[in-house]
């Protein structure tokens, strides 16, 4: 529901005043149109359920293979 | 002598068998580098005097009898996002030209000038790294060296032109979704990411710091392999750089691939790429034998997790530069930077979550397989200035389609190469060769297969 009602507009100036971002007229279709992809990118994330014990951890060398 | 059609390996036994001296090398490599740029505009920044002292000097232990390291001699470069003492580190951006002189150079510059390679200079990239084409508008365009009116491919695109137009052996480049994997395919050369945080990226302008990788370009497996075994190990400089000891390449090369489990990537790595590019997967895939096909789930679902990622973490690095001065961004990044800043957090920290998920479904597959073969882009170089293909029928972006088959397998730190496939009459491609955490190993010994396979030499066939 709230997906159908966002102004995508609304949200990127809304928000950048949040995050103190100031965002030139020349560059505010850019910006709405490029995070009008990320939001619909960001959908196949959000729409997968992960399990509560799957956690961030960006470390790679714990799966280290056992020759080393 | 002529040089610069050698690969590191065999300039540096020239050298030491006194067939040339370090400074013809780099008389010759200067000579070529000044005279192609004006065409090629890979190089932003050209290190005369330095490279000219450093030969000195290599020539110099020679005359003594002193081993002057396993690639003395050798010239090189690096993307211009790598800090050389002193000149400003400019990675792309007119902001960052106003910045001092680096006061030392990274770390990997420094290893590789203690095994005697010479540095020549610095080379040109997308600004900041955000991008998969080097088309870029302060410092122009790279174009690739096989075909001036197309793309050389990027981020690290002067790095992979510069390689494959032999003015140098080997230069460094910076990988966080495919920026050398892409560019190696499509300007045919090597390129290797090697397993992330296995490589220090200490003096390296950073992007996106929790995928961020440094890797290198090559024309023969074996540089790469000499490259990887000088660079790979500890640095406290690093806060994500390995604990471990570094366990060298060189020596395990010719160990062929017996034994070695290897398969083809499925399902998503077969779609969305043009015929040619899945024929040059199923050639390598008759050349090693295999007819295994694995699929990894949710590999579309990494390649969006990877894309929040990298629009977070990059815009949150840049945010107060997009505050005060957004109108100095590469008209080509600004926008995208500036929509990265209004992310909220619980997209990126889900995106974070699904990767260690993402993870551990690749990780219970290479259980069961070595290395896994998939293409490195969708498509050959595409045109300068070209901002839409068709692929299947289907109208695409090019930017960032580009990296539609690198983008997960950086997602998780997996060790790359981007093996060149080099067709006559026709443009280059590349093939990945993907292997589990720490087993570059793997990887460069099932290249130096293929080398003797496709060639017969170490040398690949490069056109000017």
């Amino acid at each position: 529901m709230m997906k159908k009602s966002l102004d995508m507009q609304q949200y990127v100036e809304q928000m950048a005043l949040l995050v103190n971002l100031p965002i030139s007229p020349e560059s505010m279709t850019g910006v709405v149109n490029n995070f009008t992809t990320i939001a619909e990118i960001a959908s196949l994330v959000t729409e997968f359920p992960l399990p509560d014990n799957i956690e961030v951890a960006p470390i790679f060398q714990t799966y280290l293979s056992n020759n080393i | 002598m002529q040089m610069l059609d050698l690969d590191g390996i065999t300039i540096t036994h020239n050298l030491k068998s006194k067939k040339i001296t370090a400074t013809k090398i780099i008389e010759q490599t200067l000579t070529e580098v000044e005279q192609q740029n004006s065409i090629l505009n890979c190089f932003t920044a050209i290190l005369k005097e330095s490279a000219l002292n450093q030969a000195q000097i290599i020539d110099s232990t020679i005359d003594k009898g002193n081993n002057p390291g396993i690639l003395a001699g050798v010239p090189f470069a690096v993307k211009n996002l790598f800090d050389i003492e002193g000149i400003t580190t400019l990675a792309g951006s007119k902001i960052n030209a106003e910045n001092p002189p680096a006061i030392q150079d990274s770390i990997t510059i420094r290893k590789l000038k203690q095994a005697g390679a010479i540095l020549v200079g610095a080379l040109n990239m997308d600004e900041y790294a955000y991008g998969f084409v080097t088309e870029n508008t302060h410092y122009g365009a790279t174009p690739n060296p096989h075909d001036l009116t197309r793309i050389s491919g990027g981020s690290s695109g002067g790095s992979a032109a510069a390689v494959a137009a032999n003015l140098v052996p080997f230069t460094l480049g910076s990988d966080t979704n495919g920026s050398i994997r892409v560019p190696a395919a499509l300007c045919g050369v090597l390129g290797l990411k090697p397993t992330y945080g296995r490589v220090s990226r200490s003096g390296a302008f950073l992007f996106s710091s929790s995928l961020d990788h440094i890797g290198f370009f090559a024309r023969s497996v074996r540089d790469i392999a000499a490259i990887f075994d000088v660079l790979q190990g500890q640095d406290i400089n690093d806060p994500v750089c390995t604990s471990l000891p570094p366990q060298p390449c060189f020596p395990v090369l010719q160990n062929g691939i017996d034994g070695l489990k290897i398969a083809i990537a499925g399902d998503y790595f077969q779609e969305g790429a043009e015929v040619e590019v899945l024929e040059a997967v199923e050639m390598v895939a008759k050349l090693l034998n295999t007819q295994t096909i694995i699929n990894i789930p949710e590999t579309h679902r990494a390649r969006a997790a990877a894309y929040i990622i990298t629009a977070c973490e990059g815009s949150n690095l840049h945010l107060e530069r997009l505050r005060s001065r957004s109108q100095d961004f590469d008209p080509a990044t600004r926008d995208r930077f500036l929509a990265g800043a209004l992310i909220p957090g619980s997209w990126y920290v889900q995106a974070q979550r699904f990767r260690r998920w993402y993870q551990d479904q690749v990780m219970s597959i290479f259980q069961e397989v070595d290395v896994i073969i998939a293409p490195t882009t969708p498509c050959i170089a595409t045109l300068l200035g070209q901002e839409k293909m068709i692929i299947n029928g289907k109208e695409i972006l090019i930017r960032p389609n580009l990296g539609r088959f690198t983008q997960p397998l950086s997602f998780i730190g997996l060790p790359v190469l981007s093996f060149p496939i080099l067709r006559d009459n026709k443009l280059p491609l590349g093939v990945q060769l993907i292997a589990a955490p720490y087993e570059e190993a793997k990887i460069l010994q099932v290249a130096t297969f293929l080398e003797k396979s496709f060639c017969g030499t170490r040398i690949l066939p490069v056109r000017k």
